[in-house]
């Protein structure tokens, strides 16, 4: 389970997130969905540490996400980035098994090599791929090894931000299947950042709405479309009218 | 009162920047001595500095030695010194161009890639991605390069210096007349250990000061490619600066004191 209660974050004089309040069950899948700019990214980096908040609290299963072992904590993780992040120095099998290549869960080179492989065949690549370089992969290609990263060693919780984004329809349908299989098979806890409506249908157990710095709405997908909550309607029917202000 | 404002803005601007920059050295330094290292990432390191700059070094040093002592010759016969090219050159090489030609051409080429090597890896999530996956960036991007440089940049100096001892002596004893042998034996007799201690020296904190500054403005970098641009320009700029004032103060420690 990981809450997050009264997280405060500001940027100068931006507030981005002014007191969200957030519940993910254990094994399942919570999508937050809003516009860009409004503090999705910066609130799955506040769980992993990677952006402080200023003022509120995040547990992992009731521990306190910033205090106790942070390498023990880490490695309960794994997160697909927007842009894949993929290490342009290493070949693809390294960047899949990055983890099991040094630290805690350091195994030897060729066992290592071998999941690495296994976990590239589970997210549709061949073998062949395990020793191109991330600069001569494509778009779909590279998220798939992204992905293949974020679950190598198992972890207990996945993220994904913005999975489909830069993807053509077909490529984002075959991700979000992959992404949606992958949690169920795993067991893990997923939470996923998008303002794709396909990813959220096929995706999420949960959704939460997030706008103004705090969550307008969260509850079931199967609510989403008669939540009668004017932020969420006017975000999934991509209305220009409603309380959420258009620049045009 | 606006420019007294703006004087004061950018002097402590500066400052906070110098600050910022003297913590990052001692926090690559505390992780220096604590593991875990990273040995593949050290000895990629030990190849980018060292080997794949010894031509650059090599081209400078010989030029430049050849340079100089032609200046000498030039300079000494206007009152009968043409004779003392090779300690000149010896000297002048060893003690002060070797070390700070290597030390600005590292800068050149070694901080400018590594601000934009890291700078990019900020810009695309790369450097979040390694803190995800339990690694430290300052111990797997940081200590590698920087101990790589303080290792190897002596070394590079130290070929830099030799082959820009062989520069003046090709020039002196091709062109102006040398006898080859002599030129050697003055060579070898005028330099003291000091002056080759000093070298080294030189060459190991231009090494650290070029790695350090690449590291801090890559890490430090903003977004986009404006933003990796600014961080390998201030790089580039922030280690020159270094190198020579370290370079000032050294020589003082070394020759005055």
């Amino acid at each position: 389970m990981i809450e997050m209660k009264g997280i405060q974050k500001s940027f100068g004089s931006n507030h981005v997130l002014r007191g969200l309040n957030l519940s993910i069950p254990k094994g399942t899948s919570m999508v937050i969905i809003g516009g860009s700019g409004t503090g999705k990214s910066i609130a799955l980096k506040c769980i992993l540490g990677l952006v402080k908040q200023d003022s509120g609290s995040i547990t992992v299963d009731g521990k306190d996400a910033g205090t106790g072992d942070r390498d023990a904590f880490l490695a309960r993780f794994g997160m697909l980035f927007q842009g894949g992040a993929l290490f342009d120095s290493l070949p693809v099998w390294q960047n899949v098994a990055f983890r099991l290549l040094r630290g805690s869960l350091k195994r030897p080179r060729e066992e290592a090599r071998e999941i690495a492989i296994e976990k590239l065949r589970r997210v549709g690549l061949k073998s062949d791929v395990a020793d191109r370089f991330p600069a001569e992969l494509s778009g779909g290609m590279a998220k798939r090894v992204g992905l293949a990263r974020a679950i190598a060693a198992e972890p207990e919780i996945i993220f994904f931000d913005e999975p489909t984004t830069g993807l053509d329809p077909i490529m984002s349908g075959v991700i979000n299947e992959l992404i949606r299989e992958i949690v169920v098979e795993m067991g893990a806890t997923a939470m996923t950042i998008t303002h794709d409506m396909t990813s959220v249908r096929a995706i999420a157990d949960n959704i939460a709405m997030l706008h103004d710095g705090v969550i307008q709405w969260t509850g079931p997908v199967s609510q989403m479309d008669t939540s009668g909550n004017p932020y969420l309607d006017q975000f999934i029917q991509g209305k220009a009218d409603g309380p959420i202000e258009a620049v045009r | 009162m606006k420019p007294l404002a703006l004087i004061g803005r950018t002097v402590m601007a500066a400052l906070a920047t110098i600050g910022r920059i003297a913590l990052f050295g001692v926090e690559a330094i505390s992780h220096m001595l604590r593991p875990p290292f990273y040995g593949r990432e050290f000895l990629s390191a030990l190849l980018n500095i060292g080997w794949l700059s010894l031509p650059v070094v090599g081209l400078t040093a010989v030029f430049t030695g050849g340079a100089l002592a032609l200046q000498i010759y030039a300079g000494g016969s206007r009152f009968n010194a043409e004779a003392v090219v090779p300690q000149i050159v010896a000297v002048g090489m060893v003690r002060e161009l070797g070390p700070v030609l290597v030390g600005l051409m590292i800068a050149a080429r070694v901080t400018s890639s590594i601000a934009a090597e890291i700078a990019t890896m900020k810009v695309t999530e790369q450097i979040d991605a390694l803190v995800t996956l339990s690694t430290h960036p300052m111990k797997y991007l940081t200590v590698p390069r920087v101990l790589a440089a303080v290792l190897v940049v002596p070394l590079l100096v130290g070929v830099g210096d030799i082959i820009g001892v062989f520069g003046g002596y090709a020039v002196a004893t091709g062109t102006l007349g040398f006898n080859p042998a002599g030129y050697i034996r003055n060579t070898v007799n005028f330099l003291e250990p000091l002056d080759i201690i000093s070298s080294l020296t030189k060459g190991a904190v231009f090494g650290f000061a070029a790695a350090l500054m690449g590291c801090f403005h890559g890490m430090n970098s903003g977004r986009g490619a404006m933003g990796v641009g600014r961080a390998t320009k201030s790089a580039v700029e922030g280690a020159a600066i270094l190198i020579l004032a370290a370079n000032f103060v050294l020589t003082g420690v070394f020759f005055t004191l």
